[in-house]
């Protein structure tokens, strides 16, 4: 790394025009970039930083361990078991599905317009996230919503006696499943284009029928991006506040809404306390953003 | 005769309306190399995919060691094949990917590693067991892929335009070494390729093919020095044509810009007045008078490359140029352009295309 | 192969269901509030509402203050690391990605409490301050997109060749920005403009810890209190959402393609 950073440097530094001025290159080289190290360190790092050191730090600003181990109250530890177990159940059947489509867009043989018009539709639904999200989901599987109404009328099949409630763990995880599965759409199907024809055309000269060629081949070199991905899923809808709040309100009560309440009235009682929650959040999705990275790489080495 | 060991009769293929692949037929005996040669969009990567079980013929059938194998499953076939981007498994090493093929068909682990292991120094590479396919040269990746192939002891081998993404170094060292392995194994061949020299260079008999199929079938030899077509005279070497005008068909004479030729023999068929293409090799032509060289025409030194060794001349007959090559010698100096030549050449090894 | 194909129908038609069904019934909910009858009632109060439009241009502005903000720190950030401190890719990239690490929720809360009323830079102290550091909060939202969309238009069309050439030709700094740099990137620009858009314009976390009157606060202030309204503001906000990435994939159409890239 260290040899290729310093050839890139000569490099650049031949390619510099004669007509520039040694003394001033250093302080123009860095001009251009000076803006967004300003920013970044102003509004992204120092913020985050601060709430770190914050987590560690009692009132009087002596270091402490108390606002980590304070972090293990029941209704705190709840919230975090919550918003994990909403978001991998909502990463894991996002990914399997959206696994599954893109697979069959890819390489189910249908019509060309449908992979593009499946793959359009996903950057839309995407980013379709937030309080319209939770709107859309209360008018399909709310009380009143088209969908209970149809399966209870039609089918007679009344889902709220049976325990369904859009409030709740599987209405949320239902929900943020509209944003995951496009998401997984959008990033899995360029590794399953990379899927090359002749390795199967390879397989099957060798005599391998095709379970053999999935189970050999085709599974695991998707297995690192598949896992990456649900992952990143994990972190998206770890961090994700506005559909939850607008759907349930403070009802159910997962961690960035319980932040949320802390911020805006210091529910807990205890300034640090929201410190140490806004850390615990940082250390889950960064800890998954590093598998995410590492798996990554992974995948991008075979699949070059 | 022996019996044919893989036997392509009459093999038709359509996508929908397209007809890409008509009427091809192809006897390959045991042990035989035998290249498909064309242009792109010619039908060989067709009929080799017909061959390994890809594509199913519209018509005709595919017999190999007696038995029809055209509605066969590729995994059933028993063939090895070797494509133009390599296609290692980019998961498993090259150890596993060697052994895959003897994975799937249940060979013991014992029995499979000494194969692959055998593999290894046939091709050359015996410490590259342990590597990725990433890790390797796009050569030593085509060696992998070719010891893959052969690692089951297929019956037939097809390989799809291998050498086209390597250099060109690469190139002409991996195509010795193809072949040589070939001999050795005595494995039945078939090889496509764009490359006329590459086709020339290492087949027993090479299947020269055009708009979806065989033109001629013959040795290399046959194939350069004796095209049954004009495509293939024009696809197979470099070639000079002249147009010429039959003034007496009895004798065989032709006129070629204003100066007369004999060619005993050749004219079947044609009448006095009719215009032909004639063709001539650039290494059949001479610069000047040679003694057994039976025919001549003069014209006027166009353009001279000094290529080192080798210079080729190119002269000018009226209005068409002919290239010829002449050996390099120090004593002598290259003729310069706008001399005054005369070319000779044996009425022999004049071709005339139909 | 046939069964395959059957499969990967099922698997279509099941994924097509589960996204069209929500939007059926969104729309059918929308269109329930005159008692009996379908109508546009909910869409006509909606957008007859003063708050809707109020807050609906609040976040208009904040978008476009926030694609000018991002578009000033990235785009000469990322042409400088092109062209002359390519050993600072690795660093920026994954300051780039952080955003998609640290929730927006933690980022706001740090703002909250290092830029409080009593602090050196007391942003939260006045209105300008306070939408100032929402656009500022906005703008590290969109980076890792708006780095991701410039980044690689400035990849395809080569920019240390292109500076090179056109200095070689005699053009200024001026000139290459200009003229040549910014023409070729525009619609990369611009792609990273709409999405921005996108995930700003209806964006709730960030307004609503800093009190802004945002369309994201707004919509969630409708979804607690009415009924009908909040189904026709999510076809809004659907829709809106659609015109933006349809505009990015119009825009990618007319995106310059290098001629150095086989494909």
């Amino acid at each position: 790394m260290t040899d290729l950073s310093l050839s890139n440097q000569t490099m650049a530094g031949k390619a510099a025009p004669p007509a520039e001025a040694r003394s001033l290159r250093l302080p123009t080289q860095w001009l251009g970039v000076a803006p967004f190290f300003i920013f970044a360190i102003m509004f992204l790092i120092l913020p985050t930083l601060y709430l770190m050191l914050g987590a560690f730090q009692n009132d009087a600003g002596e270091f402490t361990l108390e606002n980590i181990v304070a972090l293990a109250q029941p209704s705190i530890v709840a919230a975090y078991w919550i918003s994990i177990k909403v978001s991998l159940a909502s990463a894991l059947i996002g990914a399997f599905a959206g696994l599954a489509i893109a697979i069959a867009i890819v390489r189910g043989g249908l019509p060309n317009w449908i992979r593009s018009a499946t793959l359009t539709f996903s950057g839309v639904a995407s980013n379709f996230a937030g309080v319209p999200l939770a709107f859309a989901f209360l008018a399909t599987l709310g009380r009143l919503g088209l969908a209970t109404v149809i399966l209870n009328t039609v089918f007679g099949l009344n889902i709220y006696a049976h325990g369904f409630n859009i409030l709740s763990f599987w209405g949320l995880t239902l929900t943020y499943v509209y944003f995951q599965i496009p998401l997984m759409v959008v990033i899995i199907t360029p590794a399953i284009d990379g899927l090359k024809k002749e390795w199967g055309e390879a397989a099957a000269t060798l005599g391998a029928t095709t379970a053999q060629y999935w189970r050999m081949v085709v599974i695991p070199v998707i297995w690192p991006s598949f896992l990456g991905t649900v992952i990143l899923l994990f972190a998206n809808a770890f961090g994700a506040i506005a559909t939850a709040y607008a759907l349930t309100g403070s009802s159910l009560n997962i961690v960035p809404i319980l932040l949320y309440a802390q911020i805006r009235g210091d529910v807990l009682h205890n300034a640090h306390l929201g410190y140490a929650i806004a850390f615990g959040m940082i250390v889950i999705t960064g800890l998954a953003n590093v598998f995410y990275i590492w798996f990554r790489t992974r995948s991008e080495r075979w699949l070059k | 005769m022996a019996e044919p060991f893989l036997s392509i009769q009459h093999v038709r293929k359509s996508f929908g309306a397209t007809t890409v692949v008509q009427d091809f037929n192809l006897d390959v005996e045991p042990g035989e190399f035998v290249s498909f040669l064309g242009p792109s969009g010619c039908g060989k990567t067709t009929v080799l995919r017909m061959v390994a079980g890809f594509e199913e013929p519209s018509a005709g059938k595919i017999v190999v060691a007696g038995k029809d194998i055209t509605r066969l499953k590729p995994n059933q076939r028993n063939v090895g094949m070797v494509f133009q981007a390599y296609a290692l498994f980019p998961n498993l090493t090259v150890a596993q990917n060697i052994a895959f093929g003897l994975k799937v068909a249940g060979m013991p682990k014992a029995d499979a590693d000494r194969r692959v292991a055998e593999m290894l120094d046939i091709i050359k590479l015996p410490q590259m067991g342990d590597r990725y396919p990433y890790q390797l040269s796009g050569g030593q990746q085509q060696r992998i892929a070719l010891a893959r192939a052969i690692a089951p002891k297929p019956k037939l081998l097809l390989l799809d335009e291998p050498l086209s993404a390597l250099d060109a170094k690469v190139r002409v060292s991996l195509r010795e070494e193809i072949r040589s392995i070939q001999k050795k194994l005595g494995i039945t061949t078939i090889f496509v390729t764009h490359d006329q020299e590459e086709a020339l260079s290492i087949s027993d008999r090479i299947a020269v093919m055009y708009g979806g199929k065989a033109e001629q079938v013959g040795t290399p030899f046959e194939i350069y020095n004796r095209p049954a077509t004009k495509f293939v005279a024009n696809f197979v070497g470099t070639l000079n044509v002249l147009e010429g005008t039959v003034t007496d068909a009895a004798s065989g004479t032709v006129r070629v810009n204003s100066q007369e030729v004999a060619l005993k023999g050749k004219l079947n068929g044609s009448k006095s007045g009719d215009t032909l293409s004639l063709a001539l090799r650039p290494e059949a032509i001479s610069l000047g008078r040679q003694p057994g060289r039976d025919s001549s025409l003069s014209g006027e030194i166009a353009e001279v490359h000094f290529l080192g060794s080798v210079i080729r001349v190119r002269v000018g007959i009226g209005g068409s140029t002919v290239s010829l090559d002449t050996f390099n010698s120090p004593a002598t100096p290259p003729p310069a352009v706008g001399e005054k030549a005369e070319i000779s050449f044996s009425s022999g090894d004049m071709l005339v295309l139909h | 192969m046939k069964g395959g194909r059957f499969w990967a129908w099922v698997v279509f038609i099941l994924g097509a269901a589960y996204f069209f069904i929500p939007l059926i019934a969104t729309v059918e909910f929308s269109m329930r509030m005159r008692r009996g009858v379908y109508s546009f009632d909910a869409y006509q109060i909606v957008l007859g509402d003063e708050r809707f439009q109020a807050t609906f241009m609040y976040s208009v502005i904040a978008a476009i203050f926030t694609i000018v903000l991002g578009v000033l720190i990235v785009v000469p950030a990322a042409y400088w690391i092109r062209l002359r401190l390519p050993q600072l890719r690795p660093v920026v990239e994954f300051i780039t990605l952080l955003p998609l690490v640290i929730p927006a929720i933690v980022i706001v809360f740090g703002y909250i409490r290092m830029y409080g009323s009593n602090s050196p830079l007391p942003f939260l102290a006045s209105d300008v301050g306070t939408n100032a550091l929402l656009v500022i909060g906005y703008a590290t939202l969109a980076l890792p997109y708006m780095y991701r969309a410039v980044d690689t238009g400035l990849r395809t069309i080569d920019v240390r060749t292109l500076t090179e050439a056109a200095q070689i030709l005699g053009a200024g700094w001026g000139t290459i920005i200009t003229r040549v740099i910014l023409p070729n990137v525009l619609i990369a620009v611009l792609s990273g403009a709409f999405l921005t858009f996108a995930i700003v314009i209806g964006e709730f976390t960030m307004a609503s810890l800093l009190n802004r009157p945002a369309f994201g606060p707004y919509l969630q202030n409708i979804g607690a209190n009415r009924a009908y309204e909040p189904a026709a503001l999510a076809i809004i906000a659907f829709v809106i959402t659609w015109g933006c990435m349809s505009l990015i994939q119009i825009l990618s159409r007319f995106a310059p393609r290098s001629a150095n890239r086989p494909n």
